[in-house]
Parts: C-alpha cells; structure tokens; sequence
C-alpha cells in the first residue's frame, strides 16, 4: 500500500495488474467496490483472480468469492498463467468462498437473506487477514437465487459490509452486448462505486481486447478505452497509450545512419533519440537500410536490436554477409540482438508487449524494424494506429534511436497507410524510390523530413552493390519522381527556370 | 419408515430465528413425533460449517436424510409448502406435491 497524495479524497491502492494503475491513476479506489462488467470471454475472472495475485505478491492476502465457477475450476486454469493458488492456500494468503451451485436439490420457499454468505466472507477475510476480495460473478448469483429485490438489497448489504471491513472488492458482472447496458440485471452497477468494462469486439475480423474505466466515484482516472492482452506468464496487461506523452528530453547528438552520404544529406546524421521512417517500394533498399543502420552503430560500440518481420534469420544473415557485415560475429559481441518473427505468430498487442520486454532487457542503443508494414496486416488500423503510437513512444522514453521501415504498396510513387498513421509521430522521413530513366529502374533516395536539422532535399541517386550502398548525383533532369508521374527536363528548361528563381530549392511536383 | 435427518442453519439467535426453530419443530414433531434429527447451526457462531455445507442465505433448512440432501431456503412457516419440499406424506393429503 502505498500514501496517496493527501489532497486526494478518496485513496487508491495500487492494483499492480501491468499497465492498469496507470490507465486508473494509481489503482482501484481503496476500501471501496469496483465493478468489472463484460460479456463472456472478456477476462473478467481473470481480472478477478490477478487483482488478488499481485496483491499476494505485495504482501496483501486476499479471498476469493467464486458464484459460478468451481473452485478446482479456478485452481486449475489460473494455473495456465504460472498462478499456483492451492499453494496461496496452504501458506494462509488465498481463501476461497464457494459459492458455487452445487448438486444439491433447491427449493425456494419466500423471503431469505444472505447473511450466511456475508458471514462467511467475513470469517475468510479474518482468517487470512486479506485486505483484497474478489467476487466473481454477480450474474451466476441472480441464476441461482431469482428474486431481484431480495438480491439488491442483500448485495447492498454485503458491499456495505466490505466497505465496513475495510477491504478493497472487486466485482464482476456480466453484459450481452459490448455497447450498451453496464450488466445485464441492471441492478449490479448501482451496488458498486466503480465501474470498469472490458471488451473483446470483433473489429474488421480481428479481436480486439479493451478496458474502460467509466466512472471512479470521487476520484479521476484516465478516460476512454486502452487495448489489453492477455499473457501467459503475465496475466493481464494493459497497454496505457494515449496516457503516455510525448514529453522525453530531446538530444542533439547525432549518431551515424551507417552510410557516411546520408549522414551528410541529414546534415551530420541522425539524432541519437530520433525515429526514422525508410519508405519505399519492395526491393528499393529498404533492408539494407536496416542492416545499415545496426552495423553503424555496432561499429561504435552501440547495441543494436533489429526485429525482422519480413525475412527469415538465415536470410538476413546471408544478405547483410553480401554487403560486408558479419551479423554473427556481431551477436557473438553482443552487439547486435536480431529477432525474427512471422507477424501472424501473435496479436498486434501481443507483439508491442513482447517487443518492449526485449527492448528493456537487451537495452539497446538503436532499435530498427523491419518492416512495420508487415504488422499491418495482421491488424485493424485502429490497433496498428495505437500500436505505432504505443511503441514509437516506448522507444523514445528509452531514448534509443528507432528506424522504421514502410513499404509502399506500388512500385513507383505512392504512400502506404503505415505512413499516414506514422509520418508525425516520427522525426524524420527518408523516400526510396524507383525512378524509370533511359528504360532503366534506377533508385532515387530523397530526405524527406528531419526535424530540427537541416537537411539535403534533393532526390539523389542511390545504387547497391557488394559493399552496401551508395548515395551519387542528383536527379536533375527529371521531375515527379515522387509522385511516380516522371517528366524528364531538358537540361537547358531547368537552366532557365533556376535563373528565374533565386531560390534553386527544387521541388518535385505532387497531385 | 425413514428417520429423517435435518439441520437448519440460522442467522444469530434472534426472535425472527427462533420462530422459525419453532416452526419447523412443530412441522417434524407433527410428522415424525420424536422419531428424527433435527441440528441447529448459528451461522454467526459457526462460519465454517457454512462454508463446508456451501450455505449462501438462511434460513437454510437441509433434508440430509433421506437422500437425496435438498435445500429448503426462506420462509418455513407455510407448513404445508416446508412438508411438501421435504417429502412429508401427509396421512390425509396427496403424496406428491413440490
């Protein structure tokens, strides 16, 4: 537990479930009742169960009020997330209270209450001095006992108790629809303090988990949904990006690309905590940037983390060998960390959580990915949005050096979605772009954006051989490259139109 | 005949507690005379025989014996419906209600 600021009315206490203190602002109103409601499948046990398990592991002990499923039920599938409840159990740090239906016959005969339950919660949370209750779920109760009135008052009865008691309640209730009533009786939201939802919509063919905090009463939380996964090993995680801001200190340190002609058209070569988009098309070199980029830095020393999306460990290996880095004797360094993975392997959320606990463990100075086109197509591009804001600011609050790469869906011109989503939120943009001249695929590469530097903004040629890459001349008797619409410029035109701006800054032109 | 075993489970002794204790004596005296077992069970005083038996609300009356064990929850004064749950041949009345 920790002291809250004393201005603060109402105290929380900090769940510890990843990522949900900082969505609720320091945790679940403490000694109070939250409510999670959310149709099936959305987590709410377990919820449930790691809102006591961390609690456990900070020293608080807890019980655990099961109204639908059984108790072994409980012990057995928590124990898929690495949570050995029997043994909570044996060291007087976890009480269940089954409140399970049971076999047993059942006749209802008129007015009860629930004073033997409530007595009940009380002797468990007595025995084991828990601070924390879990009751899960108030919907089952409603199938078991019918009488909505006798059951609203009895759950006023036993949230006052455990308000009286002094613990911290988690209850979970049920909803039919993912927009719409809070729980299904319609009574359960008016029981507890708080209310938190969860979800698992379907959303363009793809699930999508999301946590809501909709009303804390008497405090402040952050609003809206945040996208979750679940972990095995983990539990619950949330991922709290729109509460992350973009407030890391800025360097002007430059750190070098990899490639000394681009360094120079960067003026003097990236910033150290800056992240580069690499847009273009498939075979323009967008790869070889990557492989660049972690060389450069291995050189000085730097660790380097590349997550490839795109091609196998062997291929990347053997093309980085074919422009004169040796990625093995790298790794064996320890310089370089290369992980490859098929995007289909995991959720979007999943791949954010894992890349950002490789990012904390190898702690690198570069990270590149190659490429974040591939993770969108696993993705809605309400998930990629979130994940690219997500990860770009993880990287920046490590105050590494991130490059991207984009791959346009056209071969000549074009802008890709990833782009559109990204473009502001990175601090510069390099364009690789085929350029037709002469019936020849060549490759224009132009600086796009650098922020807070100047820069090269001509599209200057750029060729690929044996010893990596090479950035050459200009393109000065063509025009729209970018736009993929070229106009090829008599030497002499261009001439006359420089003489007749002072300003020889050429722009390409773009519809 | 069977001999019956029950035990009714109460909240404190209160006078709304023993009124039911008296209810359902009365019902089982009528019925069996002293031919049955009858345990009372303060939930207050005895929470953990009410976690071993999964008693939720009270009162709780349970039919141990015969088999198989039923819960009779609320209201036992109605003397009629409490013998009809707990399968109670009345010598006068029909053999099968509830």
């Amino acid at each position: 537990m920790n002291p809250l600021r004393s201005e603060q009315s109402v105290a929380k206490m900090e769940t510890g479930i990843p990522g949900f203190d900082h969505i609720s602002m320091g945790g679940l109103p403490k000694g109070r009742s939250t409510l999670v409601s959310g149709s099936a499948g959305t987590a709410k046990t377990v919820f449930a169960c790691q809102f006591l398990i961390e609690g456990i592991r900070a020293g608080e002990n807890g019980v655990f009020v099961t109204f639908e499923e059984s108790t072994d039920d409980i012990r057995r599938n928590m124990l898929g997330f690495g949570w050995d409840i029997a043994r909570w159990e044996a060291e007087g740090r976890w009480a269940f209270v089954d409140a399970s239906r049971h076999h047993n016959e059942m006749v209802v005969l008129g007015v009860y209450d629930f004073a033997a339950l409530l007595r009940r919660i009380e002797h468990a949370v007595e025995k084991v001095g828990a601070t924390r209750v879990s009751l899960d779920s108030l919907g089952a109760i409603f199938t078991q006992f019918a009488d909505v009135s006798i059951l609203r008052a009895e759950l006023f009865r036993i949230a006052s108790s455990l308000k009286a008691l002094g613990v911290t309640t988690v209850m979970t209730s049920e909803r039919t629809q993912e927009y719409g009533e809070v729980a299904r009786f319609g009574v359960e939201e008016f029981v507890a303090d708080n209310v938190i939802i969860l979800r698992n919509a379907l959303e363009e063919e793809k699930r999508r988990r999301t946590i809501e905090i909709l009303k804390f009463r008497g405090t402040s939380h952050r609003k809206g949904e945040f996208p979750f996964s679940i972990i095995p090993g983990r539990g619950i995680v949330v991922i709290p990006l729109s509460a992350i801001e973009l407030k890391q200190r800025s360097s002007d340190l430059r750190i070098t690309s990899g490639s000394q002609e681009l360094d120079r058209m960067c003026g003097g070569g990236f910033f150290r905590d800056s992240v580069i988009l690499v847009s273009g098309a498939t075979g323009t070199g967008k790869t070889l940037m990557a492989t660049g980029f972690m060389a450069g830095g291995a050189v000085n020393g730097e660790r380097c983390l590349l997550f490839a999306f795109e091609e196998s460990r062997d291929q990347l290996f053997r093309n980085a060998i074919g422009w004169g880095f040796d990625f093995e004797r790298m790794e064996r360094e320890g310089l370089l960390k290369v992980v490859c993975e098929y995007p289909e392997t995991a959720g979007l959320e999943d791949h954010l959580i894992e890349m950002r606990r490789v990012i904390e463990e190898f702690r690198p100075n570069r990270v590149a990915i190659d490429s974040l086109s591939a993770l969108e197509r696993i993705s809605t591009s309400k998930s990629f949005r979130e994940f690219v804001i997500g990860l770009t600011s993880f990287i920046k609050h490590q105050e590494v050096a991130g490059l991207f790469t984009s791959t346009t869906p056209t071969l000549l011109g074009g802008t890709s979605i990833t782009e559109a989503h990204i473009s502001t939120i990175t601090d510069s943009i390099i364009l690789l772009r085929y350029v037709e001249l002469y019936g020849e695929m060549r490759r224009g590469l132009t600086v796009l954006k650098m922020r807070g530097s100047m820069h090269d903004k001509e599209i200057r040629e750029f060729t690929i051989d044996a010893s990596g890459m090479h950035i050459g001349k200009p393109f000065r008797d063509i025009s729209g490259i970018l736009s993929g619409n070229f106009t090829r410029i008599i030497p002499d035109e261009i001439q006359r139109i420089s003489g007749l701006f002072q300003d020889d800054d050429f722009q390409p032109s773009q519809d | 005949m069977t001999r019956y075993s029950l035990t009714l489970y109460i909240a404190g002794h209160t006078p709304k507690s023993e009124k039911t204790i008296n209810h359902v004596r009365r019902i089982c005296q009528e019925a069996f005379g002293d031919d049955y077992d009858l345990r009372i069970v303060d939930v207050m005083q005895h929470p953990d025989q009410a976690e071993q038996h999964h008693i939720l609300a009270t009162p709780t009356l349970v039919r141990e014996f015969p088999l198989p064990s039923r819960h009779i929850i609320g209201d036992l004064s109605a003397a009629d419906k409490v013998r009809a749950a707990l399968d109670i041949d009345t010598a006068a009345n029909d053999d099968h209600e509830g």
